[in-house]
């Protein structure tokens, strides 16, 4: 086709500078800010280089930023213990994958597993399997379904987030009269969204002030938490607080706020993610506290799983052994303890 | 209100008689534009009606929350983006094709505009970007259908796996924020046009260029001659192989335009952006009358089809009605909708 060579000429000529362009534009580094403060910059209790211990580590893929934030602080933390080496799998959320990942570890030979199910009940049978072979488990938050796949179980608190989040609206709503109070929630068809907000709805049950209005479920996306809460505030013309489950979709929570220009109420958010603490310290929006479900419990079970390794407990504690449950708590974190919580915060 | 729906369900005397739904088509088809144009109204109309129905069950249930100017912004906002993408969709689906591929698209775009790099170049490197990297993902489609040779169906579900994947591999799975005011800008109320958002005013912009093509221009009759015959269109002189590339090129474009207004409306990108969008444009599509097999499109039946969706949505979302009754309702009134749909068209034949 000769006559369409100069066309074709131009054309590839822009194809390819556009290109150029575009390659360039995937980065996705801050070019001036140097500090990617890594997360829990505390040693642990004990920090004194033992015996070796190799750490086996298998969770799903980390496709949204809390699972993003597990990885680095599984990492981060191994990386604190000279004689920790830690064998972390590429995630996955199929089943038969993550089996297979952890069936190789186990075939490795590696002293503890870590393991975050992408689904607990369905990855059962093969923590039953390396507690058999002798290797101890520490499961990870989505928890098995028999005691007998893991030594011992660490994991956030569903529950617990609704209802510090409740108590914490019901003491900021104190003494005021028909208080309306929002709830964006989380994906319904999860049973942790239904957890969070049977524990929000038990707290509020505390205060005979306030009435639970109106309740949407967004799905952790920021797109759909912007939707869901634009109609929220559209067909709630006034309300006085809001919990949002989590702050992922909170950004898009927020996002409808600024567009509606209404800032009439307290908005709590939930996870921590960095956003969302950035926000709160800045102060200058609708949002005030998140309550956690802390991302540090990897690092956590990098501390745990180096304890079993080298046979000793936890600091702290008078017992022998390791608990074989640990559920930690939900702290709600305000402009007053920011500071303390910022490290922890995820993107 | 409910006027439209009732007058067209009563408009044909003899609406007890089957005519066969199933031999109509064909021989319809045969008859020309004109009586297409016949068949497209009377569908519209019937459209028109649902929505009408849908207005009076809001504004009885929800007076104050649904009637008023704030709300009609707000479905007329949420409904821009999905808008968009249908448009495109409806091209495709007209021409016998399928694109699975959009919402991965929007989601790509949306991140690849957001990353901190693109972010320097400020608005016009966000819109560029946008823009671009959905017609490189459209152009990519459209070379494996057309010249590839691969099944529409296939080669765009391979696209949205790779879409998607490349979008998480850009992000990292983090929610980009962006931070360029005039972007964020036109999300606000203070950059409305008369009242009107300006994403809304880009929706009318997509749907009437939409309609001019696909209504006025060559390009739109030979994207309906592909999809109602290709070999017949390709004896004709038509070059279908490249009609298909433009028209996936196309459905990129819209996805592009579309990730840039999901920028402005959600002030992010991320990687679950778009999610879904594939199942919503096709329906939203089908509903309005674009025949899933090719050979007929509706630029007007799909936008309100695309309406009917968002309305609804709205309308649960102001009673207060949770996700599992919002799906099970959501599913029912895309079959009473269809069944009028299919009642009038029956009735306005005969």
């Amino acid at each position: 086709m000769p006559e369409t060579s100069r066309r074709g000429l131009l054309f590839g000529t822009a194809a390819v500078s556009a290109g150029a362009f575009l390659t360039a534009c995937t980065s996705n580094e801050p070019k001036s800010t140097g500090d990617s403060a890594a997360p829990n910059a505390q040693p642990a209790a004990d920090d004194k280089p033992g015996k070796p211990v190799t750490i086996g580590f298998a969770g799903p893929q980390a496709d949204h930023g809390w699972l993003n934030a597990i990885n680095v602080n599984a990492k981060s933390r191994a990386e604190k213990y000279s004689e920790v080496t830690l064998e972390i799998t590429e995630g996955s959320n199929d089943t038969a994958v993550q089996i297979g990942q952890v069936k190789t570890l186990i075939n490795k030979k590696v002293d503890i597993l870590v393991i975050l199910p992408a689904d607990g009940k369905a990855l059962t049978q093969v923590g039953l399997e390396a507690m058999r072979a002798g290797i101890p488990v520490i499961n990870l938050d989505r928890v098995f379904a028999s005691p007998q796949a893991y030594r011992c179980w660490v994991g956030g608190d569903n529950y617990g987030m609704g209802l510090n989040a409740g108590h914490y609206i019901g003491e900021q709503l104190k003494g005021k009269s028909d208080a309306k109070v929002v709830e964006l929630a989380g994906i319904d068809s999860l049973e942790l969204t239904k957890q969070r907000s049977q524990g929000f709805a038990d707290a509020l049950k505390n205060y005979s002030n306030i009435k639970l209005v109106a309740r949407q479920a967004a799905d952790f996306t920021v797109e759909s938490g912007q939707a869901k809460m634009a109609q929220l505030l559209q067909a709630q013309k006034k309300i006085d607080a809001l919990w949002n489950h989590d702050d992922d979709q909170g950004v898009g929570a927020l996002r409808a706020i600024q567009q509606a220009g209404r800032d009439e109420f307290v908005m709590v958010g939930g996870a921590g993610a960095k956003s969302a603490m950035d926000a709160i310290k800045a102060d200058n929006s609708v949002l005030k506290a998140t309550v956690l479900y802390p991302p540090t419990m990897a690092a956590s079970a990098i501390d745990l799983a180096r304890a079993l390794g080298q046979s000793k407990g936890v600091g702290g504690l008078s017992e022998m052994e390791i608990p074989t449950s640990i559920t930690l708590y939900s702290a709600v974190v305000t402009k007053e303890n920011i500071d303390q919580y910022l490290p922890t915060g995820f993107s | 209100m409910t006027q439209p729906v009732s007058s067209a369900q009563h408009n044909g005397p003899d609406k007890g008689v089957l005519t066969g739904p199933a031999t109509a088509p064909p021989s319809k088809k045969q008859g020309g534009p004109r009586a297409f144009g016949l068949r497209a109204d009377v569908r519209n109309l019937s459209l028109l009606g649902v929505l009408a129905v849908l207005i009076a069950v809001g504004g009885i249930t929800e007076p104050e929350a649904f009637l008023d100017t704030g709300n009609l912004q707000l479905i007329l906002t949420q409904a821009s983006v999905i808008g968009v993408v249908t448009v495109g969709m409806t091209f495709v689906i007209t021409s016998g094709g399928i694109d699975l591929s959009v919402g991965a698209m929007v989601a790509l775009a949306s991140v690849w505009a957001t990353t901190l790099a693109t972010q320097e170049y400020g608005f016009a490197g966000v819109l560029f970007t946008a823009v671009v990297v959905g017609l490189a993902a459209g152009l990519v489609n459209g070379l494996l259908i057309a010249y590839g040779g691969m099944v529409p169906f296939i080669a765009t579900l391979a696209m949205l796996a790779s879409a998607r994947g490349l979008a998480l591999q850009i992000t990292d799975g983090k929610t980009q924020i962006v931070t360029v005011q005039s972007v964020l800008d036109l999300g606000l109320p203070d950059s409305y046009i008369l009242g009107i958002p300006p994403l809304v005013l880009v929706f009318a912009a997509v749907t009437v260029v939409g309609w001019l093509i696909l209504n006025r221009t060559t390009f739109g009759r030979r994207t309906v001659a592909v999809g109602g015959n290709a070999e017949a269109a390709r004896l004709a002189g038509i070059d279908v192989r490249r009609q298909r590339l433009y028209l996936y090129l196309l459905s990129g474009l819209c996805c592009g335009i579309a990730a840039f207004m999901l920028i402005i409306l959600s002030g992010s990108g991320q990687n679950t952006n778009g999610n879904l969008y594939e199942l919503d444009a096709i329906a939203a599509a089908i509903i309005g009358g674009t025949l899933l097999s090719g050979g007929r499109g509706t630029i007007v039946g799909s936008v309100l089809g695309v309406l009917v969706f968002t309305t609804i949505t709205n309308i649960f979302a102001l009673n207060n009605l949770q996700s599992d009754v919002q799906q099970i309702a959501k599913g029912a009134i895309i079959v009473a909708a269809v069944l009028v749909q299919r009642r009038t068209l029956r009735n306005g034949e005969t």
